[in-house]
């Protein structure tokens, strides 16, 4: 759960990248920033529930 | 005779008296750190700061400084899709010079004032994860994670932000200002708090939390910071600092006016007031009495906040933005303790990560110039945003698992509540008049 956490962080990063280098037009450039950031937030979620479990496990 | 104008040497006055001052923020987040930790690791959690500033400043010097470069300095670059991307700054060593002085022909962004300021930036923005491992971190772990921050995890953002690199360049590589605005930075929120923030929040997830922290149930157990005078000291001694850092970045790396300066420190002060009043109120409001750790926490995030945009915004958007993230700090705190049971004892996630990526939206809002439009600058930041949560987090944690791995970062279990001090260092901070009462922690 963790790697793909972070897996889906960097993800969301290169989608980003690719968003800036192959979106000229600005709507549909910052609907992929968008939709690259909830990409990275859904990574980060994963990475949260993963520590979170990781410690009520060592509780 | 030096051919420096009076202007530019006003200028470098500013400059460096504020670089000089800018070490209050250091020593200010140091008190805070140790006060809201317990007694038995007071003097462990003091000589950590003084250990990470030292290794910071030489690890800066050495390697970091190189990379994190300057604007118009020389860089590595590679072309990607037919265009050029400003990685990584490769600006000759200082290391080996005896001649650090100023550039008379460029005195606004001297080579030599640079590394000055990135000593002192990269040190606090190093201490930040202190507070999320106080009272069982070890020193040696400590110091080894300070030499990769520094030296390498630091001055590559800031070579992105401040040293000329792509998210400086986006609107010369992506379209223009009108498409797409380069992100702005102008005191550090993202290069210094954000990275030292998710600094923190990689070190509280590898160390796991304090014993007695939780119940086995995994309810919270409250461990009060042990000298709340010096955490409100602290936040006294940082305003100064802040301040100090945002007036330098301000002028070195945007260019500002050495009398924008004072509209840095009004602002600077007007965020530390609204974010410290903010979470007066809510917490008054919430527990029926003002929380004083708590509120420390809201005037460094206000602080924190106000520093994305320091240079640029009216006082009236300053205390907004601070308002915020004085709110918005004190809910996260509950939340990063009680339900994602991650032990933070400093606050130092909420504070930096959460109130930083605020302050970085908040600045795209309320900071466009002619030039940049809204919906540009704002999409700017989030690239920066995104930047910095979907590349420097996955970096930093990659590099903090892999260091737990070679020096295990957390104390034995002896340690833990036997208290950093008498572990590490055989004496403690109070050994005359301070009774360790061990109710926190089952024997």
């Amino acid at each position: 759960m963790k790697l793909i956490g972070c897996l889906l962080l960097l993800s969301g990063w290169f989608l980003v990248l690719a968003a800036l280098v192959m979106l000229p037009a600005f709507a549909p450039r910052a609907a992929f920033i968008a939709a690259a950031i909830g990409v990275e937030v859904l990574g980060l979620i994963l990475l949260m529930r993963a520590y979170t479990t990781m410690q009520r496990i060592a509780k | 005779m030096n051919p420096i104008s009076s202007s530019a040497s006003f200028a470098l006055a500013i400059c460096l008296i504020s670089i000089l001052l800018s070490p209050l923020a250091a020593a200010g987040l140091a008190l805070i750190h140790q006060g809201l930790g317990r007694s038995r690791s007071a003097a462990h959690s003091m000589l950590a700061s003084l250990c990470v500033l030292a290794i910071a400043a030489i690890a800066i010097v050495l390697i970091g400084a190189s990379w994190a470069g300057y604007s118009g300095g020389a860089a590595h670059t590679f072309q990607l899709a037919g265009l050029q991307w400003n990685w990584l700054g490769n600006v000759a060593s200082l290391a080996t010079s005896s001649n650090l002085g100023v550039n008379p022909s460029s005195p606004s962004s001297p080579n030599s004032l640079v590394l000055c300021l990135h000593i002192f930036a990269a040190g606090l923005a190093a201490i930040i994860p202190l507070s999320a491992g106080t009272d069982r971190w070890r020193l040696a772990p400590i110091c080894l994670a300070t030499i990769v921050f520094a030296g390498f995890i630091y001055p590559l953002f800031a070579h992105w932000v401040w040293g000329g690199g792509w998210l400086s360049q986006l609107a010369s590589s992506f379209g223009g200002k009108a498409n797409i605005a380069p992100f702005l930075d102008m005191g550090g929120a993202g290069a210094i708090h954000v990275t030292g923030g998710l600094m923190a929040l990689s070190v509280a997830w590898i160390l796991g939390a304090r014993r007695g922290k939780y119940t086995p149930d995994a309810m919270a157990t409250a461990i009060p910071g042990h000298n709340i005078v010096l955490v409100l000291f602290g936040c006294l001694i940082a305003l100064i600092g802040f301040a100090a850092l945002e007036s330098a970045t301000s002028i070195l790396f945007n260019g500002a006016a050495p009398d924008r300066i004072i509209g840095v420190i009004i602002n600077a002060m007007l965020s530390a007031s609204s974010g410290c009043l903010a979470a007066v109120a809510t917490t008054q409001i919430r527990y029926r009495k003002p929380d004083a750790s708590l509120s420390a926490n809201g005037w460094i995030a206000g602080l924190v906040s106000g520093s994305a945009a320091c240079a640029s915004v009216s006082p009236l958007a300053a205390i907004f933005i601070a308002a915020i993230a004085g709110v918005l700090t004190t809910y996260l705190v509950e939340v990063f303790e009680l339900r994602l049971l991650v032990d933070d004892p400093g606050g130092a996630i909420s504070v930096h990560a959460a109130s930083g990526f605020w302050g970085l939206i908040a600045a795209g809002i309320f900071a466009p110039t002619s030039a940049n439009s809204l919906t540009s600058q704002v999409l700017g930041q989030l690239v920066g945003m995104a930047t910095l949560l979907g590349f420097m987090l996955p970096l930093i944690h990659g590099c903090n698992l892999l260091l737990n791995r070679l020096v295990p970062y957390r104390v034995d279990r002896d340690g833990d509540w036997q208290g950093m001090d008498i572990r590490e260092l055989g004496a403690g901070a109070y050994p005359e008049f301070v009774i360790h009462a061990d109710e926190f922690v089952p024997r």
